[in-house]
């Protein structure tokens, strides 16, 4: 009974945002205000409609209900209650029935809380914001039902994909959902605004808020991809430039260019068609993202069963969609009245470099991602781009990108001195130089670590005079410095921490990848290894059995310096329903550096393969995107911005500055 | 500024933003992407020792050797030609007899290839897509003997 009531749910609710495609759209025309506001009712009746076929399968899972095709493939009974839950969207029909729950959520919460926005407005983006749920619940029903009975009910499940047993499953796709998902309202604003014809300093207000509160959602989840690769895989690394990963790198680099481009728009009234065109390009990556790994044209963990009629209905989506949001672009953009004048050297021509240096570094990760699908469907021939591809390319891009940043917060709107800039980051910068200069004197082979790491100094620095300059610490007495800082909004807080942590994440990262060192050997019981000032010794193999595993745990106790710190149990998990073992790493934290031990093959005398590395500063590289996040949610709860009350568009001469 | 004047320098920044972009990409495209071949694809191309690529087959039955040190040695097959493999580190956890692998390395002047990076399919109902390409190429490919991605039976 519970999977029909499922799928009957989504149902409704695609019957329901067939009535929104329409309804509202009409009454923008006529005028309508009560078909306009039906939109706000069917959007919430939606989700609710969404939510019950999500708690369905929910219960279905719970229950472990193996007549449900997709519970018997990806459930077993013996798993835990955690495992039984997160399996619900680990698999391909379930993670789509995930993304539609966020999709409506969305549609909901722009519903609940959009009372301010003008009724027109309101009405059109929830039209669109129903079309693209409408064509994701057509293609789950048509071709993805999660719901689907098996003829005879199975005593057991297949299980779920061991690699997939983790908490990481539980964190990792609802947050890149909420990220990839939350740029549809974005994407709907902006076909409202072209479909309005008009579009103001207001518009930007509206949705700044959206694509923020996404842009937090996929910072972390990106974040949290990273970490668990890293833990889970074993190798150590923390980005692999895999297709998979860089489908959710393309939105993100392309969100943050959309934040920074609505600042512009909504505080100087210019880059007005531009804006749109990135809340457009924005969520058509996020498409392509999901076509990328749900169409099952790339092989890895992410692609799981795939049938080739999925594939060519996501490419219908994304033709239409992207298709027809880029054809609506084209036609309606030269409605829209110009902005704002302003010159090069300003806050505007700053943000417009960032801008500039976001979407290409996009677009090589675009090229790099697609050129060997690209060169398969069109000549056969099998390619792989790697790393080596994208350090080449998105790498000088970046750099040249972080060099900027610290200068833009400080630079004024319309006009800016960059000499004057330029002497307040002085101190910044001077302590970069050294900071190279230190590096590469204790180090001294490459060149390029260094001016990395003296570049992610300059960057953080640079934030820090930012806030300096403003609160006058150092410069005014305290009194002034307390109620500066107090009075400061909190959008520039988000700014200043948000670029820190840029910074932080890039010095994690070339800090670990350059100064790590790595060991790979065979120890026999008893035996120690060292690496990196601290030494390992075996103590022997144990079986742990689990809930629906068998475990070979391996026992060594770290000391430094001769003084035991703590013990590393790296395992290797067997799960006897799929064949197949898992590795799981053992990490030790030290300061913001790790120990990463994880397992090889054991032999019959007892000795086994270990990979040990020592990462120093890799902890930086999460908390860096923990930060970048904490600086997004602050910016979020400006008042400006929550309040929300749109003003009337200012004239551009007088749009006050910071 | 004009308005005029202001839209040049843009187009004129993007543009020149855009080539260094470009040029990045065409000349990384030249040098750091690696083909994939199949066992005799390497064979038949008489591709030239000191090439960098990718070969995908099974690891061949009876063929794996351990030696010191961390050192695999096997050999990949596509049914039709065998491929010798150098491999020293560890190699994935699925990585068996009669099983799909993917290896990336070196050509070496000897025909064998020094490989540096091993991968193996990461599900037992998977098999890596190059792998059931290379076998179906050869003629070895039976349907149903594993089911690659693309036709899991739902």
């Amino acid at each position: 009974m519970t999977p029909e009531v499922g799928h009957y749910a989504l149902v409704l609710a695609l019957a329901l945002g067939l009535i929104q495609s329409v309804a509202p759209i009409i009454g923008a025309r006529d005028r309508d205000l009560a078909l306009m506001r039906l939109a706000s009712s069917t959007a919430l009746m939606q989700f609710a409609f969404v939510a019950l076929s999500f708690l369905a399968l929910t219960i279905c899972y719970v229950a472990s209900d193996f007549s449900v095709a997709t519970v018997f493939e990806n459930s077993h009974s013996q798993m835990p209650l955690i495992y039984k839950i997160t399996s619900v969207w680990g698999n391909h029909e379930g993670s789509m029935l995930l993304w539609v729950l966020i999709l409506s959520l969305f549609g909901a919460l722009v519903a609940a809380f959009g009372g301010n926005l003008p009724a027109v407005l309101k009405a059109h983006v929830l039209a669109v914001q129903s079309w693209i749920a409408c064509a994701f619940y057509l293609f789950i029903l048509l071709t993805s039902n999660p719901f689907a009975r098996l003829p005879q009910a199975p005593f057991e499940g297949r299980d779920l994909n061991p690699i997939l047993q983790d908490p990481g499953l539980a964190i990792h796709p609802p947050l890149l959902y909420l990220g990839y998902v939350g740029f549809s309202i974005a994407f709907s604003f902006a076909i409202a605004a072209l479909i309005e014809g008009r579009i103001d300093a207001a518009w930007a207000r509206w949705v700044r808020p959206w694509t923020l509160a996404a842009w937090v959602f996929l910072t972390l989840g990106v974040a949290m991809g990273s970490y668990w690769a890293y833990y889970t895989l074993g190798w150590g690394g923390f980005w692999f430039w895999d297709p998979v990963e860089n489908a959710s790198l393309m939105p993100w680099l392309a969100g943050t260019a959309l934040l920074h481009s609505a600042v512009v728009m909504e505080k100087r009234n210019a880059l007005k068609v531009w804006t749109i065109l990135l809340a457009i390009l924005t969520f058509s990556l996020s498409l392509v993202g999901t076509f990328l790994v749900r169409s099952g044209v790339l092989t890895s963990v992410h692609a799981f069963a795939t049938d080739p009629t999925r594939g060519v209905f996501i490419l219908l989506i994304l033709v239409l969609f992207i298709g027809g949001g880029l054809a609506l672009f084209a036609w309606r953009a030269s409605t829209l009245k110009q902005g704002g004048l302003f010159a090069p050297i300003s806050r505007e021509g700053a943000l417009v470099f960032n801008n500039l240096f976001l979407t290409t570094a996009c677009l090589t990760v675009f090229v790099g991602t697609l050129y060997p699908l690209a060169l398969e469907a069109l000549t056969g021939e099998k390619i792989s781009v790697g790393a080596p591809f994208f350090n080449l390319t998105f790498g000088p891009l970046f750099v040249a990108l972080m060099f900027v940043v610290p200068f833009g917060p400080l630079l004024a709107w319309k006009r800016g001195d960059l000499l004057a800039v330029a002497q307040r980051l002085m101190a910044a910068f001077a302590i970069g130089i050294i900071a190279i200069a230190v590096a590469f004197a204790a180090q001294g082979q490459s060149i390029l670590a260094p001016f990395g790491v003296g570049l992610a100094l300059f960057v953080m620095l640079g934030a820090l005079t930012d806030l300096v300059e403003r609160t006058g610490l150092f410069r005014l007495p305290l009194s002034t410095v307390r109620r500066r800082t107090v009075g400061m909004p909190r959008s520039i807080w988000g700014t200043a921490i948000a670029h820190f942590g840029v910074a932080m994440s890039m010095l994690g990262i070339i800090w670990a990848a350059t100064w790590g060192t790595e060991r790979i050997a065979v120890v026999r019981p008893n035996e120690a290894v060292s690496l990196s000032g601290y030494e390992l010794s075996f103590d022997g193999l144990v079986q742990r059995p689990g809930p629906n595993y068998n475990a070979l745990v391996a026992k060594f106790t770290v000391r430094s310096g001769g003084v035991p710190i703590g013990v590393m149990e790296p395992s290797k998990r067997s799960f006897s329903t799929r064949s197949m073992t898992t590795n799981e790493a053992a990490l030790m934290s030290r300061g913001l550096g790790q120990l990463y031990l994880s397992l090889g093959d054991s032999n019959n005398d007892g000795s086994i393969a270990i990979r040990l590395y020592y990462k120093p500063m890799v902890l930086l590289i999460w908390l860096g995107a923990v930060v970048m996040m904490l600086g997004g949610a602050l910016s979020l709860s400006d008042r400006r911005l929550r309040v929300g009350a749109p003003k009337p568009a200012a004239k551009s001469a007088l749009a006050p500055a910071e | 500024m004009t308005r005029k004047q202001r839209r040049l320098i843009l187009i004129g920044a993007s543009l020149g933003v855009l080539s260094v972009a470009a040029a990045l990409v065409l000349s990384s495209l030249r040098d750091s992407i690696v083909f994939f071949n199949s066992p005799t694809d390497v064979v038949e191309k008489h591709i030239s020792p000191g090439t960098r690529m990718r070969i995908g087959g099974l690891v061949k039955p009876g063929s794996i050797k351990r030696g010191d040190n961390l050192l695999v040695l096997f050999a990949v097959t596509d049914g039709k030609t065998d491929i010798a493999v150098r491999y020293v580190g560890i190699v994935p956890d699925l990585f068996r007899e009669g099983q799909g692998v993917v290896a990336e390395g070196k050509l070496e002047p000897d025909g064998a290839l020094a490989a540096d990076t091993v991968l193996a399919k990461h599900d037992e109902r998977y098999m890596p897509r190059e792998v059931v390409d290379a076998l179906k190429k050869s003629g070895r490919w039976q349907e149903g003997q594993a089911q690659a991605v693309g036709d899991k039976p739902r």
